[in-house]
């Protein structure tokens, strides 16, 4: 991934927001942004955001590619979309943030730890694997995140609504062995495959 | 044959032993009710949720909602597709669009469809829909008010319709800050709601409620306060990701803030069901973790 | 005159007949009025009531009252030739403003009863207005000024049938129009530069048979009035001739602000900084040229651009400009696109506190974003000029807050400075002293028209050296009647705004010189006959009048008495309130006829409980409130008695002392807000009156009475819920301080 990010930087040199323009999900819209602050004053998560969307919108124009892609910032996105529909400009800000955080993710550069980042990885994985989501795999696996102790001791504080879970019909403690997915496993593995790959070709990840 | 039939995804969270089964049963008894057929699309995959952008980028994405909406397509041919789940709808209804203005990302999509079994092709034939547009624009107020056999009367409802189902789509002719449509759906079946609930639209921190937990309780104590301080009695919803999390961490955030919540928190199609005649089963109550006594007790009850 | 002969006429419709006893009215007006004839009608301004007034006027009557509507309804029905109009607002101001109750009826027929007393006061007053005879009647326009603003407002003149005289300082028509590479786009899709066309424009005007251009010349001397100006036009050679015209547009334009006062940002250090003209002399030489624009160092090619807006404007520290210029940053972002055209890979940033793109900015704004134009929040507080090497442009980040933010290796810098206004010498300014707003000496200023006026040689400035004008009302008009200013010698714009502006301001002109003609009053008392005359035996030559009247309309002849130029005045009667010895009247507005109305009111005894307040209200937005309050069905106090005046600037001191010496118990004023967000229709008029009010303590005091017994009131036309809780309020304080113990002497 690294080769990737040296790639990009020499391909881009100095203009970020091109790069931006060319990678990014929504990135062609950066520069459509009007400085109002509409989108920060928007987000519920506002003040968890080191650098809220019109910040980050800022830097790219500014050519600050590590600050913004080595930031938290974007992981706050809760995808509530409060931005997308208060933006006089209509940029789709919260498609805007995924993408940054998608490539920031793509290229290494994404904070290693960050809970949200790891949360989705694994949310991904888990749903790609069987095609559905296995809901009680996914939330083992997330207290287990950090190894076992600290997952016994997550999974512990967690027992309360597990145990509510488990008695109202609305987890499957069998989850592991009784989960089917969809039938076409082999066909979805391949779809998503050369749709990654296509992906990567078009922006230049290939290489 | 029924008088609507819809392709209809689910979606994860529907399935039994699921976060939403409740909701699933609750919709099934509505529209059984309401005489509403529901074609389930054969072998339909996850949206990949919102979440699902870090890990899955852009296209793999599009795919995995473009192959539900082509087996649609394909098998359910003529009808819209509907989703219960606010996630899946706009997954699906977002791939539509980008679709629709991107030539070669449809290409690309297509591409990649191949690969997949079942020999698909996505075209772009059918409209993506949430259940509530269903009921609302379908079969309307009037015609949803007529099975009624129940009223929940003396029920204060704080009607908490969340993001999604609001954002960035939303249901025709609401307002983005002010949806109303819950609140109607509420007098419809004779409850009460609290006119100015100001956390009517608040995020309740949706995925981040796993990875940013105190962030997200955060939102969703506000919600839940705001439901009190207007004197609901209870919270209902048109969304599994809302609801679960407005249920499920009162537990914890009253360890938090030193609170008492207790409130239940359910879906509109569990209220119509009631009102309609449903058994708390058949409503899926049973499903509540904070349960519902109160439309137990209605549930309960014989119609008048 | 002898034979004055009154009719009076109470109508019973619209209501009138059922609220009030007309019989009593027609009574009133008989007896306490001393009326000859008095009639009641059911519908006095249809067909058949006319009929009747025209049958009494065929029959002697020369004197009308009419007892029905406001004055402002139904005003051409109840107009006749040759005979004065009183009109009695029975409608508006009595029945709809009195609550529609059996208790309310006695006073609700008080109040009619006076003012029907009121009416017929007045009408023995006043007599029908003659035309003034000494009018001009010339209707050509002079244009002063040839370029944007004064060509179009050349050839819209000369479109409606005028004739036009151009004058314009310089060899060529254009003016600063003609020095632009491109302009901002004024149709759609507002996405890119548009031509200026200004070529076309000039020929249009040199080919037009209506028009006369004197190029390299200038206005050195103007004198008389609306429709009998005398100007001469003298040529840079120093040849004169004189013309009389009609009507004046002064488009004289606007100066870049001079660059030179901002070193901070590099200019004049190295040429590398340039000003926005500096930037479309580039533009413009290498258009000619065909090649790409260069840096003017060295020739080199153009890698990145800053563009720094408001360089020396919006400036608060009072060193620069105070205001924005308005046409800058789109100006700024016409010519980041004039590099995106040549090449766009050239980086182009904009520095701005406050992006403001008027009129259909917002799409070209956007259209510069599209094309790769990057737009920083920020204010610039160096540019590092190292000689002929590139430039630094350090500023802070007003987004990230980030102080020492740089561009670094930036090949050019144009300053966005503002626009200076030509509008000549500040006549409010002693020659010699600092003209503070416009930041220069008023020494320096050279005039535009060489008025002879005694009040000085150009029209007058409001604020930041832009000439007055009646932002709300008369945008083009100033204090000198006939004269319009237009462009951005008015206020800041571009060229759309100015071309605007042209049309208007010639329109007005022609209004002007055609109102002149007939000798009628220019806005707002349009199409007035009457004009102010003075009993020379009794002036004393105080020269108030002279100094207070807002449009420069009297003189002093070789005698030192008022000579009045009807021409340019607009009948607000601030002469007439300014006049210690009252000798200043108009044929059907004078110190009398006013001052006969108020004494014509019933004053009732001190134990009746039945206050009077006079109420003198502007009719240009007090009275009109009133109305209207009324017509919304907004009820108030039964004891106010109000007269229409002019303006508060017409008000003189002794209606007020007369008032409360005949047993008045309260005297309100209402009129415009004046200062320098002014309402008021004649500019002064009602800033003159505050000033004269202001000393009524003095005479309260000498008659031994509350400070309450008078109140002065700002009013807007849209204040008609307000009006009637400010008379209420009144009322009430009044009621509280007790009745005036003048009553009965």
């Amino acid at each position: 991934m690294g080769d990737i990010n040296t790639a990009m930087t020499e391909q881009y040199r100095n203009n970020f927001l091109k790069e931006v323009e060319a990678n990014v999900e929504e990135g062609q819209w950066v520069k459509m942004c009007m400085q109002c602050g509409v989108c920060s004053g928007s987000c519920p998560l506002g003040p968890a955001w080191e650098h809220p969307p019109q910040e980050i919108f800022m830097m790219i124009r500014a050519g600050r590619r590590d600050e913004v892609l080595k930031s938290e910032s974007m992981w706050m996105c809760t995808s509530c979309y409060n931005c997308i529909v208060r933006c006089p400009r209509e940029l789709p800000i919260t498609h805007i943030m995924h993408g940054l955080a998608n490539y920031a993710h793509r290229l290494g550069l994404a904070p290693k730890m960050n809970p949200t980042r790891r949360f989705a990885k694994m949310f991904w994985n888990n749903l790609t694997k069987s095609g559905r989501v296995n809901e009680i795999e996914l939330s083992v696996g997330l207290y287990f995140m950090d190894g076992f102790k600290t997952g016994i001791a997550r999974a512990w504080a967690m027992k309360d609504i597990g145990i509510g879970m488990l008695k109202t019909g609305r987890l499957n403690p069998f989850g592991f062995v009784t989960h089917k997915g969809c039938k076409d496993k082999k066909g979805i593995h391949k779809m998503l495959k050369k749709a990654r790959e296509i992906e990567d070709r078009r922006k230049g990840f290939a290489a | 044959m029924a008088r609507k039939e819809y392709s209809f995804y689910p979606g994860c969270s529907s399935e039994r032993l699921t976060s939403a089964s409740n909701y699933m049963v609750s919709v099934e008894a509505m529209c059984k009710k309401l005489d509403v057929q529901l074609n389930e699309i054969p072998d339909w995959n996850c949206c990949g949720a919102s979440i699902g952008y870090a890990e899955g980028g852009e296209l793999p994405r599009h795919v995995m909602n473009a192959r539900n909406l082509a087996i649609s397509e394909q098998v359910n041919k003529g009808q819209d597709v509907v989703a219960t789940c606010a996630a899946c709808w706009l997954g699906a209804k977002e791939t539509k669009d980008r679709l629709a203005e991107d030539k070669g990302l449809l290409a690309e999509t297509n591409e990649a469809l191949r690969e997949a079994g079942m020999n698909l092709q996505y075209k772009g034939e059918q409209e993506v829909r949430h259940m509530v547009e269903v009921l609302i624009e379908d079969l309307g107020y009037d015609e949803l008010k007529k099975p009624v056999v129940k009223s929940l009367e003396g029920i204060k409802f704080a009607g908490y319709v969340g993001c999604q189902t609001n954002r960035p789509f939303g249901i025709a002719g609401e307002s983005f800050e002010n949806p109303k449509y819950l609140d109607k759906l509420v007098e419809m079946v004779g409850g009460e709601p609290v006119e100015k609930y100001d956390q009517k639209v608040t995020c309740c921190g949706g995925a981040l409620a796993f990875s940013e937990p105190e962030k997200s309780q955060a939102q969703i104590k506000k919600i839940i306060e705001s439901a009190y301080d207007h004197g609901a009695d209870m919270i209902v919803t048109p969304c599994p990701v809302c609801q679960m999390n407005v249920e499920v961490y009162q537990g914890q955030i009253n360890k938090r803030y030193g609170t008492k919540f207790n409130i239940p928190v359910a879906y509109y199609s569990q209220l119509m069901a009631v009102a309609y005649g449903a058994s708390a089963k058949e409503a899926g109550l049973n499903g509540q973790i904070i349960r519902a006594p109160r439309l137990e007790e209605i549930a309960a009850k014989a119609a008048r | 005159m002898a034979d004055m002969k009154i009719g009076a006429y109470v109508c019973q419709g619209c209501g009138l007949g059922e609220r009030l006893d007309t019989k009593a009215l027609a009574l009133v007006a008989q007896k306490d009025g001393k009326a000859h004839i008095v009639r009641e009608h059911e519908f006095l301004c249809n067909g058949q009531g006319l009929e009747m007034i025209q049958k009494d006027i065929a029959e002697g009557v020369n004197r009308v009252v009419i007892g029905a509507c406001s004055r402002r309804a139904k005003a051409e029905a109840f107009s006749f030739e040759n005979v004065a109009v009183s009109r009695v607002n029975l409608r508006e101001q009595v029945i709809w403003s009195q609550p529609a109750t059996e208790e309310a009826r006695e006073l609700t027929q008080e109040m009619a009863a006076d003012y029907m007393r009121m009416g017929c006061a007045e009408a023995k007053k006043v007599s029908a207005p003659i035309p003034n005879p000494e009018h001009g009647t010339d209707r050509r326009i002079l244009v002063v000024g040839g370029g944007v603003t004064g060509m179009t407002a050349a050839l819209e003149a000369a479109r409606a049938g005028y004739d036009v005289l151009l004058v314009e300082k310089t060899g060529a028509l254009g003016g600063f129009m003609a020095r632009l590479h491109k302009r901002v786009p004024y149709r759609e899709p507002f996405a890119d530069p548009q031509a200026t066309g200004v070529e076309g424009l000039a020929a249009a005007v040199m080919k037009d048979p209506h028009i006369t251009v004197f190029l390299s010349s200038t206005t050195t001397r103007t004198s008389g009035a609306p429709g009998r100006f005398s100007v001469d036009i003298t040529t840079e050679s120093g040849q004169t001739r004189t013309e009389n015209v009609g009507a004046i547009v002064m488009a004289s334009g606007f100066t870049p602000y001079d660059a030179g006062k901002l070193p901070e940002f590099g200019y004049g250090k190295s040429p590398n900084v340039v000003d926005q003209a500096g930037l479309e002399a580039l533009a413009r030489d290498a258009a000619v040229k065909g090649e790409p624009m260069r840096r003017p160092s060295d020739g080199q090619e153009i890698k990145s651009v800053v563009f720094v807006q408001c360089a020396g404007q919006r400036d608060a520290t009072g060193t620069h400009l105070k205001y924005c210029s308005g046409h800058c940053c789109n100006t700024s972002i016409k010519q980041a696109m004039y590099f995106k055209e040549q090449n766009p890979d050239i980086d182009t940033a904009i520095i701005y506190t406050d992006l403001r793109t008027p009129g259909n900015g917002e799409d070209f704004y956007r259209s510069a974003q599209r094309k790769g134009v990057i737009f920083t929040k920020g204010k610039v507080a160096s540019v590092e000029a190292g000689g002929s090497g590139p430039l630094s442009v350090h500023f802070h980040d007003l987004i990230l807050d980030d102080k020492a933010a740089t561009m670094k290796d930036v090949d050019l810098v144009v300053l966005a400075t503002g626009q200076v206004p030509n509008s000549g010498v500040n006549i409010d300014v002693p020659v010699g002293a600092e003209d503070i707003d416009a930041g220069k000496p008023a020494e320096q200023a050279v005039s535009v028209l060489n008025l002879t006026y005694r009040q000085g040689p150009d029209v007058p400035q409001l604020r930041y050296g832009f000439t007055d004008s009646h932002f709300i009302c008369f945008p083009y008009e100033t204090r000198r009647t006939g004269i319009y200013t237009a462009g951005p010698v008015r206020r800041p714009m571009d060229i759309a705004q100015a071309v605007e502006d042209a049309t208007g301001a010639a329109l007005k002109a022609i209004q002007s010189a055609e109102n002149a003609s007939l000798g009628r009053a220019a806005h707002p008392r349009s199409g007035d006959l009457s004009y102010p005359s003075f009993r020379r035996e009794g002036c004393t030559q105080c020269k108030r009048c002279t100094v207070e009247c807002p449009f420069g309309a009297i003189d002093e002849d070789e005698q030192r008495y008022p000579q009045f130029n009807e021409g340019r005045c607009r009948r607000c009667g601030t002469c007439m309130g300014a006049c210690p010895v009252r000798v200043i009247s108009f044929e059907n507005y004078s110190v009398d006829s006013v001052g006969s109305q108020i004494k014509a009111v019933d004053v009732p005894d001190e134990f009746s409980e039945k206050p009077r307040i006079l109420l003198l209200a502007c009719e240009n937005d007090a009275y009109p409130a009133l109305d209207m309050a009324g017509v919304s069905g907004h009820t108030s106090s039964a004891f106010i008695r109000t007269i229409p005046v002019r303006c508060l600037g017409s008000v003189n001191m002794i209606w007020i002392t007369d008032a409360l010496n005949s047993g008045y118990d309260g005297v309100m004023l209402m009129g415009c807000r004046h200062g320098d967000e002014y309402q008021c229709h004649f500019v002064k008029g009602s800033e003159l009156a505050n000033y004269r009010m202001s000393k009524i303590d003095d005479t309260l005091k000498n008659l031994n009475l509350e400070k309450d017994r008078v109140r002065v009131l700002e009013v807007a036309i849209a204040d008609i819920g307000r009006v009637p809780e400010l008379i209420n309020d009144y009322a009430a304080k009044i009621k509280e301080i007790g009745m005036s113990p003048f009553k009965g002497f």
